[in-house]
C-alpha cells in the first residue's frame, strides 16, 4: 500500500502555460506548487502570453478574464509568481522559458527572472512530456 | 522533546495556508506537533489529504468561530 502511494505521489507533471490572464497564470501555479510539495516532479514552460510576466522586474499584475480575477485581487491570495517560486524552492520545481517566445520578444535569459531555467525548444518539450501528464493552461 | 507550533494561514486562500505550514515543517523536528490556523474552508478540506499523500501523519481538525485548526505531525 504504501509503495502504492509512493509510485502515486512521484508522478511527473509538465504544466504548459500559454495564456497570460491572471485565472490561468493563478490555477498553474496552484497546481505546480501542490504537485510539487507532495513529492511529484514538476516540470514547468513558459510560453506565448505567459512568458512577458517572467521579465525582471515584472509584477505579478495580469489581466483578468472574468470576475474570478477581480475577486482574486481583492482577497488575500497568493501571488502566482510567488507560488511558482515556492514550487522551485520547496519542491524542486523546474520553470523553463520557451526559446521561441524569447526571440519574438528579443530578449535573452538575463532579462528573465534568475529562478527560470535554460530556455527551451519543443523538442525537449517532447522528451520532457513523454514520461508525464501534461496540464495546459 | 516535541512541541507543538501554530502556523497562522487566517486571511490567505488555498494553497497559502499549505505552503505556510510546509515551511514550517522544514524547520521543525520529527516528533513535533503543527497546528494550522486557516479561514479558508478549501484548505482545511485539503491540508489532512495532502499529509496523507506525503506520509505525515494527521491529528485532527476542529472549527472555532470560522477558523480552522488542522494538526499534524511531522513523521520524516
Amino acid at each position: 500500500m504504501r509503495i502504492k502511494e509512493k509510485k502515486m505521489v512521484g508522478q511527473k507533471i509538465c504544466v504548459v502555460v500559454i495564456s497570460g490572464t491572471l485565472e490561468r497564470l493563478q490555477a498553474a501555479a496552484m497546481l505546480a506548487s501542490v504537485a510539487a510539495v507532495s513529492g511529484q516532479e514538476v516540470r514547468v514552460f513558459l510560453s506565448m502570453n505567459a512568458l512577458p510576466h517572467f521579465i525582471k522586474g515584472s509584477t505579478a499584475e495580469a489581466p483578468h478574464e472574468g470576475p474570478m480575477g477581480d475577486l482574486m485581487k481583492a482577497r488575500n491570495v497568493p501571488e502566482f509568481k510567488m507560488l511558482f517560486e515556492q514550487a522551485i524552492e520547496l519542491g524542486g520545481a523546474r520553470l523553463y522559458p520557451c526559446s521561441m517566445a524569447m526571440d519574438v520578444l528579443g530578449i535573452g535569459s538575463e532579462q528573465l527572472e534568475d529562478y527560470l531555467g535554460e530556455a527551451t525548444g519543443l523538442s525537449r518539450l517532447l522528451t520532457e512530456v513523454q514520461d508525464g501528464q501534461v496540464w495546459t493552461f | 522533546m516535541t512541541e507543538r507550533k501554530i502556523v497562522d494561514g487566517r486571511g490567505s486562500f488555498c494553497p497559502g495556508p499549505l505552503m505556510e505550514l510546509i515551511v514550517a515543517l522544514k524547520h521543525s523536528q520529527v516528533g513535533d506537533e503543527l497546528e494550522v490556523l486557516s479561514t479558508d474552508k478549501g484548505s482545511a478540506d485539503d491540508i489532512p489529504e495532502w499529509v496523507r499523500r506525503v506520509g505525515h501523519d494527521y491529528v485532527s481538525t476542529t472549527e472555532n468561530d470560522g477558523v480552522w485548526h488542522i494538526v499534524v505531525r511531522k513523521t520524516k
